[in-house]
């Protein structure tokens, strides 16, 4: 599951949560693998929550 | 002593020529010795010194027993990074592997997996006898897929950075040989995939068949792969070369032809030739370990290096705080709301590339800062650079903005957070 929030700059901050209840956050960087993932899980019509 | 002048001094009088050895000079001598194998005026050379005093050995140089590398034979041989499965930091056993392609326990070690069972990966203590390995990484079906779906894969992954891979010469005609060798130990026997994968102006791949031709029995495995004078490997800190170990693999990745020279990427020939679903039985595993790539046709002893050198390497991909000790500091930063404090941790090396943050059992986690010892409920990041990281730690309430504070691990081992830059 993914969130999404801001940084202190308004940048955009994605959140996944792990199954073992891990937090994971990472910004929308092309180099980045976890953001490679999370494209396709939206590529297959997934649409991320906003942080709370 | 008299002189004994001669273009050429045969040893050997054997009726097969191959039999015999030959030390000469070309009818028209150039300064080069050669001893070749062969006949007087039929040889092969096998060495050569010229007359500047260099030599050169078409095969391997043995000492001591030991065959030296023909490249890097001084250290960092070894293209593999952590190939004997030492370095654990995210942790040394992970259960209930499902599903997605992600680095679970070993350093550097990914699995890729998509509905192919479930397995549990550990670091294990199971090793070939007497070849100075202390772990190896071990994979164990814990629920059986015995009727893979056409889509369904089960590897074993290592990924190098295409900037450490240009002494290849990849795109030239002078592109080198690549021998990887791995030893492997599992209960399924059978014919199994190992498949390269380079990105460059294309995505190009091959595929080497391998046997496991023992149950329950390490086996050393070598393969030579072929340099690639066609096309080049991307120059950069991103993806350059994927090793996979396929261990399953539906008809997607099957169902074509083995490709066996560099070629265009096809994923019906990824996997062609594989017999074995590892996943079709519970109890099923696959042991790994002493994994070297190096720049050689033949293959070297396993190349051993410190454990505080290879931590440092595994850390350009992977760095983790926690776990080492009780209370143990986790950053020290500012408080910038009555929930949330702004958190800075340094960087042990220069990391790869773009960092995740991922921070586990966050309520053993505090933010402290003389007034408050509140109990963090998320950590994400905020900023970081190649040698820090900032992250936001927010709790339920008790903090001030302004206030110094530090962010600490309570009396458990269990925290991490970890920053990730993996390929």
């Amino acid at each position: 599951m993914y969130k999404t929030t801001t940084n202190s700059f308004g940048q955009t901050v994605i959140i996944r949560i792990n199954a073992d209840g891990s937090i994971t956050s990472f910004f929308e960087e092309q180099d980045n693998t976890d953001y490679q993932a999370y494209l396709e899980w939206v590529a297959e019509g997934n649409t991320p929550e906003e942080a709370e | 002593m008299s002189t004994v002048k001669s273009k050429n001094l045969q040893i050997g009088t054997d009726g097969t020529a191959s039999n015999n050895f030959t030390i000469y000079t070309p009818g028209t001598p150039d300064g080069t010795l050669r001893v070749g194998n062969g006949n007087a005026g039929a040889a092969t050379d096998k060495v050569t010194i010229t007359s500047a005093g260099n030599m050169t050995v078409t095969g391997s140089i043995t000492a001591n027993g030991s065959t030296l590398a023909t490249q890097n034979s001084l250290g960092v041989r070894n293209l593999i990074i952590n190939g004997d499965m030492k370095i654990a930091q995210r942790g040394t056993s992970v259960a209930g592997i499902g599903t997605g392609d992600a680095y679970y326990t070993i350093d550097r070690i990914k699995t890729g997996i998509t509905a192919a069972g479930t397995w549990t990966q550990s670091q294990s203590t199971d090793v070939p006898t007497g070849q100075g390995f202390s772990y190896s990484s071990k994979s164990e079906c814990t629920t059986a897929d015995a009727s893979l779906s056409s889509g369904s894969y089960l590897t074993w992954q290592y990924a190098i950075e295409g900037q450490n891979l240009q002494h290849l010469k990849y795109g030239t005609a002078s592109a080198e040989s690549l021998t990887l060798s791995f030893w492997v130990k599992s209960n399924k026997t059978g014919t199994y995939i190992l498949e390269m994968r380079k990105t460059g102006t294309l995505t190009k791949q091959l595929s080497r068949s391998y046997t496991i031709d023992v149950a329950n029995t390490w086996e050393k495995k070598t393969i030579v792969i072929d340099g690639d004078t066609a096309d080049g490997i991307v120059n950069n800190n991103t993806l350059g070369m994927l090793i996979l170990w396929w261990l399953g693999a539906g008809t997607n990745l099957t169902t074509g032809t083995q490709q066996t020279s560099w070629g265009t990427s096809v994923n019906i020939n990824r996997a062609a030739g594989l017999t074995v679903n590892l996943a079709d039985t519970v109890g099923n595993y696959i042991n790994f370990t002493g994994v070297q790539l190096e720049v050689s046709s033949v293959s070297t002893d396993f190349e051993f290096v410190p454990y505080d050198m290879e931590l440092a390497r595994c850390q350009r991909y992977c760095v983790s705080y926690g776990g080492s000790t009780i209370y143990e500091p986790l950053g020290i930063g500012t408080e910038t709301s009555g929930t949330n404090a702004s958190i800075q941790l340094g960087l042990p090396v220069t990391m790869r590339g773009a960092i995740s943050v991922t921070a586990s059992n966050l309520g053993n986690i505090r933010v402290a800062d003389g007034s408050a010892f509140s109990t963090v409920t998320g950590i994400f990041i905020d900023m970081y650079g190649q040698q820090q990281v900032m992250f936001n730690a927010t709790v339920a309430s008790g903090l001030a903005a302004t206030r110094a504070c530090r962010l600490i691990a309570d009396n458990s081992l269990a925290p991490r957070i970890i920053f990730t830059s993996e390929l």
